[in-house]
């Protein structure tokens, strides 16, 4: 069992969970993910490590309540326990000194682009920041990331705070500013790592992006989580998570990413009549 | 009647009958098919065995089992003693006695077997194994603690084999395992209605009343490597049992397309997460009215079977060569074909064919014909120009194999391995290139069977205990 030692809202429906893993904590590198399940009758979820504290034994993840599993986590609080938690898996991000590098986060991608932010930093890089979301009230860890960057830059859909834009307008604007940029790390919803790919693609600025696949076992053995990337099958699990966002196939990447749809919409809908619905999203009661 | 002294035994032709459930019922549950003997029907099973002095049968177990021994205790009703018997060789009876495939091992020399049935050794064992779980389980001897230290990777069929003899040697061992319940395939492959879970976990919690740790949620690769293990993990040697965790597909166009299941996942997401359950269980599965399991080994059967029971109105086998190449065992083609389970021969997919949301909604398909043996001994499939059909379906399923999981050799340094991947390793020992490293079961043969990989465990048992006490 894994204890949840500290959770934070960070906006409505965005949680955050350190939790009490120190095997997997001593060994967790920027990039890599974990699967957990929360009882005996749940669903392996993987998350993408958010940050690590080696010495304190413990693994940060956040995550957005959308399906049954995310809701029912984001129910339990500090003190509960995961059933199961495994670690850490998949490649790390590759860490060198390219010289200059952006690093985009969007949505809840910020979390994961924070610790690979940090890295690049840490390892001798320029490292410009730019983080996005929704609204004012979906953004989170903005310090955290100006830590973890030599500049961060910043942007709301609406316009509610600092000033209105998607995260590829401020990246374009980056990339023509920044004439040596040598690469681009981008960790978000499908849509927004696309719209960054075939921004890059442009200028022809290597992306790196970190697909957060459907997976079960998330060591290679079910093969779920295929990708098709540069015309070549890889399993997001043990070749990725983080793959050349050119060479992606986001096409087929996002029909598999709703492949059990239906299931989740009953499932959900299942969850909320029998435990209320508890979120503030204003969603109207599940999706 | 234990010896050659009594009067000769009447020759019974015929083997007792398993008793088993319905097909059309079964095909629609995931409980037991076989149900196994009842005390009466085992006597009389156990009673036709000949005893012969010579007891051929003993050769074609991996595990060397003395089989006349324990049919004979079983023959008087001494069950006690016929499952303490089995248990000097074999850790999991109850898994063997389900899944093993009798009749290409033990009852293949069966002297019996030369003119009539042979005896239903695995049934028997099942019996014996079933009955002990049912009256309570009787304590093994240990040897006393050794003050050695064993990991053992992998919770499967070789790693808990390798796990039981040693800690009945006395020493200490851990089993690391990948996912959050121990068993391997047996718990993530072989579907409930072959080989019920509560039975897996039982024969488990046996091998922890012999002092075995299991680590669960632990990929070793990932949180330690196998170096880490031996340098300053506290372990003196290591033995690697990971099995053929990596699904083959077959490389043709749309293999990527929703409704394309590898056998492992299709499995994986019915047997170890319950989706048969869904939405009790967490875990969905989606299976179409007509599915297509392609290939046709004893996974193949498995899936076929599966996706009858989670609904598929129609599921095929769809196989390049014809039913006498089928490299399934021929009860559970029998089975699968008891349950409504459809074949379609000399036929294999050439591009998978899938709507505008990328769903699949057919296949197109080569017809073959069979040409010479191949290396497999097997007249080889050969293609027949100009014979593409198209095949409606809603469900793939790839089941033409699997590789061995290469996240471990992948790290572990001086670790050698084949071209396939598989980590090489002397078949009498399990040594592998790298020292106090052994390796058994699928992982060094490629996929096979549950007892091979029992019986590469055991090998691998008494080669590390011999190094453990520097013999070698």
């Amino acid at each position: 069992m894994y204890r949840i030692v500290k959770k934070e809202l960070l906006a409505p429906t965005l949680n955050l969970f350190e939790i009490e893993a120190p095997l997997v904590a001593r060994k967790a590198l920027a990039g890599q993910f974990v699967i957990l399940r929360i009882n005996g009758e749940g669903e392996r979820i993987p998350l993408t490590i958010a940050d690590f504290d080696r010495a304190g034994g413990t693994i940060t993840c956040v995550f957005q309540e959308v399906g049954k599993t995310t809701k029912e986590l984001g129910a339990l609080g500090e003190g509960d326990f995961l059933q199961d938690f495994v670690g850490p898996l998949g490649l790390p991000s590759h860490v060198e000194n390219y010289g200059s590098v952006i690093c985009v986060g969007g949505g809840v991608g910020v979390a994961p682009v924070f610790p690979i932010a940090r890295a690049l930093k840490e390892a001798g890089n320029e490292v410009v920041g730019i983080i996005g979301a929704r609204t004012k009230e979906l953004l989170f860890w903005e310090e955290k990331m100006r830590s973890a960057c030599s500049e961060l830059r910043v942007t709301t859909d609406d316009g509610s705070y600092v000033r209105k834009g998607f995260v590829t307008d401020l990246l374009r604007e980056a990339i023509e500013e920044k004439k040596n940029t040598s690469l681009c790390v981008a960790i978000g919803p499908l849509p927004m790592m696309r719209a960054v790919c075939s921004l890059t693609r442009e200028y022809g600025l290597k992306t790196i992006v970190s697909l957060n696949s459907i997976m079960v076992d998330g060591t290679g053995m079910c093969g779920c989580c295929r990708v098709t990337v540069g015309g070549e099958t890889k399993f997001a699990c043990v070749d990725g998570p983080e793959f050349d966002g050119h060479l992606v196939d986001f096409e087929e990447m996002a029909r598999r990413a709703v492949i059990y749809k239906p299931q989740e919409q009953l499932a959900v809908a299942r969850y909320v009549e029998n435990h209320g619905h508890n979120c503030s999203c204003s969603c109207g009661g599940g999706r | 009647m234990t010896g050659g002294s009594k009067p000769k035994k009447t020759i019974v032709p015929k083997k007792n009958p398993m008793p088993s459930q319905d097909p059309f019922l079964r095909a629609k549950n995931f409980n037991e098919v076989a149900l196994g003997y009842t005390e009466q029907a085992v006597v009389a099973e156990a009673n036709r065995c000949l005893q012969c002095k010579n007891a051929p049968c003993r050769q074609g177990c991996p595990v060397e089992v003395d089989i006349p021994a324990f049919i004979g205790l079983a023959a008087e009703r001494d069950f006690a003693g016929a499952i303490k018997k089995l248990k000097e060789k074999n850790a999991l009876p109850a898994v063997c006695g389900r899944v093993c495939p009798q009749e290409s091992q033990c009852e293949k020399y069966c002297t019996l077997g030369k003119k009539n049935e042979p005896v239903a050794i695995g049934r028997i064992e099942r019996y014996c194994a079933d009955w002990e779980l049912a009256n309570g389980v009787l304590p093994q001897q240990v040897n006393p603690p050794t003050g050695k230290s064993v990991a053992v990777v992998g919770s499967g069929p070789a790693g808990l084999t390798c796990a039981a003899d040693l800690a009945k040697l006395g020493h200490e061992v851990t089993v690391f395992e990948a996912l959050h319940v121990p068993g391997g395939v047996l718990m993530y492959g072989i579907p409930e209605f072959r080989l019920p879970k509560k039975v897996v976990q039982a024969e488990i919690n046996n091998l922890k009343n012999l002092g075995v740790n299991i680590e669960v949620n632990a990929v070793v690769g990932k949180f330690a490597v196998v170096d880490e293990l031996l340098n300053g993990g506290g372990f003196d040697a290591v033995f690697i049992g990971t099995g053929a965790g990596l699904p083959y597909f077959m490389n043709i166009p749309g293999e990527n397309a929703c409704g394309v299941y590898s056998a492992n996942e299709f499995l994986t997401r019915t047997n170890l997460m319950k989706a048969y359950r869904f939405p009790d269980a967490d875990t969905p599965i989606r299976v179409g009215d007509k599915v297509a399991v392609l290939g046709g080994g004893n996974v193949a059967m498995d899936a076929a079977r599966t996706a009858l029971r989670l609904g598929a109105k129609e599921s095929w086998i769809v196989y390049r060569r014809s039913k006498n190449e089928l490299p399934a065992r021929h009860e559970e083609v029998e089975h699968a074909e008891e349950e409504g389970v459809k074949f379609a021969f000399l036929t294999s997919p050439t591009r998978i064919i899938y709507n505008s949301d990328y769903w699949v909604i057919a296949m197109e398909c080569l017809q073959y014909k069979l040409g010479e043996p191949d290396a497999s001994g097997r007249r080889s499939p050969v293609p027949i120009p100009g014979s593409e059909f198209v095949m409606d379906v809603d469900t793939v399923v790839v089941a033409i194999g699997q590789g061995p999981n290469p996240l471990v050799p992948r790290t572990t340094k001086g670790l050698e391995c084949n071209k396939k991947g598989n980590i090489v390793a002397d078949l009498a020992t399990g040594a592998t290139s790298k020292p106090g490293v052994f390796a058994g079961g699928d992982v060094v043969t490629g996929a096979a069977t549950v007892i091979l990989a029992m019986g590469a465990g055991r090998t691998a048992a008494k080669a590390i205990h011999a190094y453990l006490n520097g013999d070698s």
